[in-house]
């Protein structure tokens, strides 16, 4: 009898986690212990060797870390997954162990700009270049390939740009290159988008935003396809001897999940951006909850996107829920159904009319509405219970010149919400208030 | 056409719980070798590995064989790590010695030898690691994050 296929609403409370060995507690325990006693010295040997899998320090893994590691690597249909502090730190991993001095990366223009920040600066300063390119041109990402590429990286769902990448399109250009496809998944979550069915190599999340979705928590995640071919002779750290690791070869000794253990023992236990057990659970206790919400998050999106799109004060509305948005019939070969339309998740932008009608009037009466809202709270985050606002240019892209800000996709009267789970007619009416204010 | 590897946890929980004698064919002396590091494994869980290499007197404090024929007590499973196109012979002795179970390990997909051993009536996987399915299953695996496809209410055991 053949495996029986569980659905994620299932995988997102079972995954990772069968009742305690020792005790048999049925919820989660948290482990919160840096360290683990060896059996004996062969024992401890056998650890250190990976001849056998076990616990040695919580910066290289934790029995309640791999419970959330193993329960997005389901959720994503990936083979494992690896924990990290943040998702900065889940993608600083991947790309720091995938990468070295003199490799080049394609990515995605209008990246989150942490993810921007890191490309272009950090690992610059390594040595690594990236080209970024229009996320909605696959033959742009091919034009950009060189053959010192070795990475492509986008987000599918672009934040805040709302942009819908062409997964099947982009893992296509990356993999006739012979690199692999990186795909941040933080905005859909695994609930509504798996990149790696659509032909992305890795997968990283913030699990701070809706894997968790409580706004308590940090953490990040990578999660491996399992199907990347590392031995076509473009990645010799994952077929040479790991002067790291003392001369393990993690492809051939791992096989699909040779990655993530190379991430796991050359990259996280160097850098230590470990997650902590606390941390783990805290989120675990969100992902529990992630189907349901997600659902919620959708239907309350679409419909303040609805709602904004005829209000007399809103000039335009980007949500990619909309049936008439450019990339809508994108978005539905992509994403899961939710009340039989595309799940779009919970982040929209809208620009807020001003009287004068010109950039500077914008950004007045996008910084007056955020000021009017009563409980839509103003801050720097996703993916929250709560509904979250912010006005990127008069805080996030202040530092920018009106030029630079169109650039990176932010117009002065732009407003983006994280729609939360409160009730849908208390947000429009949080929302009409704060709008009635903005244009006085 | 069903995947010949999918193998199902409840069979290979069977399999793994069955065959306590492994005669590992192809085994390393080379502590960094894979087919090392899955004999190192199986011996610590409890099983006896018998190694088969023409090349080799002893590993891991086991007298090593020159072919599966050679080996003078009850094999229960032959795990053959060996490229595709050597197994067949070996599946053919492992019928002759009644071993139990042929598993070919990652990368060796041998579907002749697979056919063969099954008409014989034994079980046959194919393209798994014996070390990473024991884990997967029993508990270890889950530790490296990796995607157990284990859902269960039970403890391990």
């Amino acid at each position: 009898m053949a495996d029986h296929r569980f659905q994620p609403e299932t995988l997102a409370i079972h995954a990772g986690q069968i009742p305690d060995a020792a005790t048999g507690a049925r919820a989660l325990p948290i482990y919160q212990t840096t360290s683990f006693v060896f059996d004996s010295a062969d024992h401890a040997a056998s650890l250190f060797n990976l001849q056998t899998f076990g616990n040695v320090y919580s910066r290289l893994s934790n029995p309640t870390v791999a419970a959330l590691e193993e329960r997005v690597a389901a959720l994503e249909g990936g083979r494992a997954g690896l924990a990290s502090a943040s998702g900065m730190a889940a993608e600083a991993i991947t790309l720091m162990t995938l990468l070295q001095q003199g490799d080049h990366v394609v990515a995605a223009g209008a990246l989150y700009g942490g993810s921007v920040s890191m490309l272009a600066v950090n690992l610059a300063k390594l040595g690594i270049e990236t080209s970024f390119v229009d996320a909605a041109s696959p033959d742009a990402f091919a034009a950009a390939m060189r053959p010192n590429t070795r990475a492509v990286f986008a987000e599918s769902l672009g934040n805040p740009s709302l942009h819908v990448l062409d997964i099947r399109a982009i893992a296509e250009v990356a993999h006739a290159h012979g690199v692999p496809l990186i795909v941040d998944n933080t905005v859909p979550s695994p609930f509504l988008c798996n990149p790696i069915e659509l032909g992305a190599d890795i997968v990283v999340h913030s699990a701070t935003k809706y894997l968790a979705g409580h706004g308590t928590t940090l953490g990040g995640v990578l999660v491996e396809s399992g199907k990347f071919p590392w031995d076509n002779g473009k990645f010799p750290g994952m077929t040479d001897p790991s002067p790291g690791y003392h001369g393990v070869k993690f492809y051939e000794t791992f096989g699909d999940f040779g990655f993530t253990m190379r991430a796991r023992m050359e990259t996280l236990r160097v850098y230590g951006a470990a997650l902590s057990p606390m941390n783990a659970w805290q989120i675990l206790q969100g992902v529990e909850t992630l189907p349901v919400r997600m659902e919620r998050h959708c239907r309350n999106a679409l419909a303040l996107a609805q709602y904004l799109r005829e209000h007399p004060r809103v000039s335009w509305v980007n949500y990619p829920g909309l049936p008439d948005h450019a990339q809508h019939e994108l978005l539905a070969r992509q994403m899961r159904r939710v009340d039989g339309v595309p799940g779009a998740s919970g982040l929209l932008a809208f620009g807020v009319k001003s009287s004068s009608g010109d950039a500077e009037g914008g950004k007045r009466a996008g910084a007056r509405f955020i000021e009017g809202a009563q409980f839509m709270s103003h801050l720097a985050n996703i993916g929250d219970t709560r509904t979250l606002i912010i006005h990127p240019a008069s805080t996030t892209h202040r530092q920018l010149d009106d030029a630079q800000q169109l650039a990176a996709g932010v117009l002065p009267d732009m407003v983006r919400i994280s729609v939360g789970l409160e009730h849908i007619d208390d947000i429009l009416w949080d929302v009409d208030q704060a709008l009635a204010g903005a244009n006085a | 056409m069903t995947d010949p590897t999918s193998t199902s946890i409840s069979t290979l929980r069977r399999i793994l719980r069955e065959c306590r004698t492994v005669a590992v064919v192809g085994l390393s002396p080379e502590w960094h070798r894979p087919s090392y590091f899955a004999a190192k494994y199986l011996q610590e869980h409890g099983y006896r590995i018998i190694p088969v290499n023409p090349r080799a007197c002893e590993i891991l404090g086991e007298r090593c064989y020159a072919s599966l024929l050679e080996i003078p007590e009850p094999v229960d499973m032959v795990d053959v790590f060996r490229r595709t196109a050597d197994v067949l012979p070996i599946a053919q002795q492992a019928v002759q010695i009644k071993a139990r179970c042929l598993w070919q390990q990652i990368g060796v997909l041998n579907l002749e030898a697979d056919k063969l051993v099954r008409a014989a009536g034994l079980d046959s996987v194919m393209d798994r690691c014996v070390k990473i399915e024991h884990a997967r299953i029993f508990g270890g695996l889950h530790w490296a994050g990796v995607n157990t496809r284990v859902i269960s209410a039970q403890r391990p055991h």
